[in-house]
């Protein structure tokens, strides 16, 4: 994409930190309030057949504008730990709290990125973005703003009226992500957001979301397939066992918060974080 | 294939808006490209039927000349135009009264189970007896009117819109839904912003399905009992073994199925510009 270099400047100016914390250099707040905190939470799914564990004994607590990865192998649940915290499912047992609210439905105030951008076929990039306005009934003239804040900051300026079919995979993606992130979400959720691109666009793209996420303090928790696309973007990596999935280890590679792409991957902290994390996937589970 | 330009992914943001709206020219040129094809087969048969019936390979009281067919369209145009115009009324009558029921019915299955299992059974009973069968007794029931043609077209063409609608409200993206109920949308939100939109192209499959299927519901209406119409003409035809007239009520039957196609067809481009564009370009259903 052509047009990806250049408004880095104009982003930092226009975004503003929706959390009251300040983020620190470490992207970790030194606060003690977690914004999601997951208390020794299990899922079962009952079928005619039989019973499925997805998760059992999960804990987790995320501190306030903290970036969290979640690497495991194919069915372990990590996209069930996501729904939860969205309130899209109930847990079993235990129970999770987003702020200090306990979740018991669906919550309003997260954003949720899929794996496939999921967006209105009809509708052009921009009123795909206003959609999460509208159902919201925020204010036209503000959320036109912020949208298009949004839009300079993902780099899908003049693309505004393009319909999804029009935009390439990425672009695409982009979008899904400024309508996700369009009414300020204290936590934003991202099941494989980049899972279905190339691999030299989802490089770019983890550096955008890098910087988007320096840029709003937004908390994030990311589930992926690719461990080097966990440990650059996180501060830590919750590593998962495969079903019934739980936490197996958490990883803090200790990366500085600049994190350069190449630079980053010339680390020797990249390479010790990313080797234990294999090793704790075990060889066949995860390709990354 | 010649539309593959059109769906590219734009490289330049400026040429977006252009290419979301081909110019008249272009758009003139593709469709010709499109039905050049058809067209040519058309006037293949149409050279073979004037070729069989100028050898004389068959009786002309069995196969009409084109030229006495069309004799009879030149002579007679008040007379079809009039017989043409009641079988088209009740068409588009039975075609209106099935979508609105049909999507109407479509909604509220999709939304009540108890209502889908209630109704589904019946609908596939009442789509499953012959409408040819019943006819008769929608004329002893109505009378010679135009209302059990327009209740024929009405039950012949409901039930493809019923399950195109079902399978447009049900094929809506999970994970739409699940990020509309983190949006906090209210079912309705949900059904005007997000279902509806979504199920009209499969709608929209159906309902082309459904007008032609309407034609044949009124004409057959008219064939058990009727004194006007293009059934009462073909069978009328029929009787005094009048060929020339039996052709030229055929002509303009299907003349008629296929300019509601067309309508229905410009209707679905005009309101779902997004999926016309997407789809490669044949004029028929892709589906």
């Amino acid at each position: 994409m052509p047009n990806d270099v250049t408004h880095s400047q104009a982003g930092t100016t226009l975004e503003k930190a929706d959390v009251t914390k300040s983020v620190t250099p470490g992207g970790r707040t030194e606060a003690a309030a977690a914004a999601v905190r997951i208390d020794d939470v299990a899922v079962r799914f009952r079928s005619k057949k039989r019973d499925v564990t997805a998760l059992t004994d999960v804990s987790l607590d995320i501190a306030s504008g903290e970036f969290v990865a979640i690497v495991g192998p194919s069915g372990c649940g990590k996209s069930t730990l996501l729904k939860l915290v969205a309130g899209l499912l109930g847990p079993s047992a235990g129970e999770v709290r987003l702020g200090d609210e306990r979740v018991s439905g669906p919550r309003h105030d997260i954003g949720y990125v899929f794996q496939r951008a999921a967006l209105l076929e009809w509708r052009s990039a921009l009123r795909n973005i206003l959609l999460q306005a509208e159902i919201r009934k925020l204010p036209a003239a503000e959320s036109r703003a912020r949208a298009g804040e949004l839009i300079r900051m993902t780099g899908l300026e003049g693309f505004e009226e393009a319909l999804p079919h029009e935009l390439s995979g990425g672009m695409q993606q982009r979008v899904a992500l400024c309508r996700a992130l369009l009414h300020r979400p204290p936590v934003l959720l991202m099941d494989e957001p980049f899972g279905a691109l190339d691999a030299l666009t989802r490089e770019q793209m983890n550096v955008e979301l890098r910087r988007i996420w320096q840029e709003t303090g937004t908390t994030v928790i990311l589930v992926t397939h690719s461990i080097s696309e966990a440990v650059y973007l996180a501060d830590r990596v919750v590593v998962m066992s495969a079903r019934p999935g739980t936490v197996s280890e958490i990883i803090d590679a200790g990366l500085p918060a600049e994190r350069g792409y190449s630079e980053t991957m010339a680390r020797p902290e990249f390479g010790t974080a990313t080797t234990r994390i294999r090793e704790l996937l075990g060889a066949a589970s995860a390709a990354d | 294939m010649s539309q593959s330009a059109v769906s590219t992914a734009p490289v330049k943001p400026a040429g977006v808006a252009e290419r979301a709206r081909p110019s008249l020219r272009r758009r003139t040129v593709e469709a010709a490209e499109k039905s050049w094809r058809p067209v040519a087969l058309l006037l293949a048969c149409f050279v073979a039927w004037w070729v069989i019936s100028a050898a004389e390979l068959v009786e002309s009281y069995l196969v009409p000349s084109p030229g006495a067919t069309l004799d009879v369209l030149l002579d007679k145009p008040d007379y079809l135009w009039q017989h043409s115009w009641v079988t088209t009324y009740e068409t588009l009558l039975g075609f209106v009264i099935a979508v609105v029921v049909g999507v109407v019915a479509a909604v509220v299955m999709v939304y009540s189970s108890t209502v889908e299992k209630t109704l589904y059974p019946i609908l596939l009973f009442a789509q499953v007896v012959p409408k040819i069968a019943i006819a008769p007794l929608f004329v002893v029931w109505l009378g010679f009117g135009i209302t059990p043609k327009i209740l024929i077209a009405v039950l012949i063409a409901f039930f493809p819109i019923v399950i195109s609608m079902v399978t447009g409200l049900k094929a809506v993206d999970p994970e739409m839904l699940q990020l509309s109920a983190t949006m906090g949308a209210s079912p309705w939100q949900t059904f005007l912003k997000i279902r509806f939109p979504a199920s009209l192209p499969h709608l929209f499959s159906g309902l082309k399905v459904a007008v032609t299927l309407a034609v044949t519901g009124a004409v057959v209406g008219e064939f058990v009992g009727a004194n006007e119409g293009l059934g009462y003409v073909i069978l009328q035809a029929n009787g005094n073994l009048d060929t020339p007239m039996l052709f030229a009520g055929l002509l303009v039957m299907s003349l008629i199925g296929v300019i509601l196609f067309v309508i229905v067809e410009i209707a679905e481009q005009l309101l779902l510009p997004w999926h016309a564009s997407r789809r490669d370009g044949s004029v028929t259903t892709s589906y």
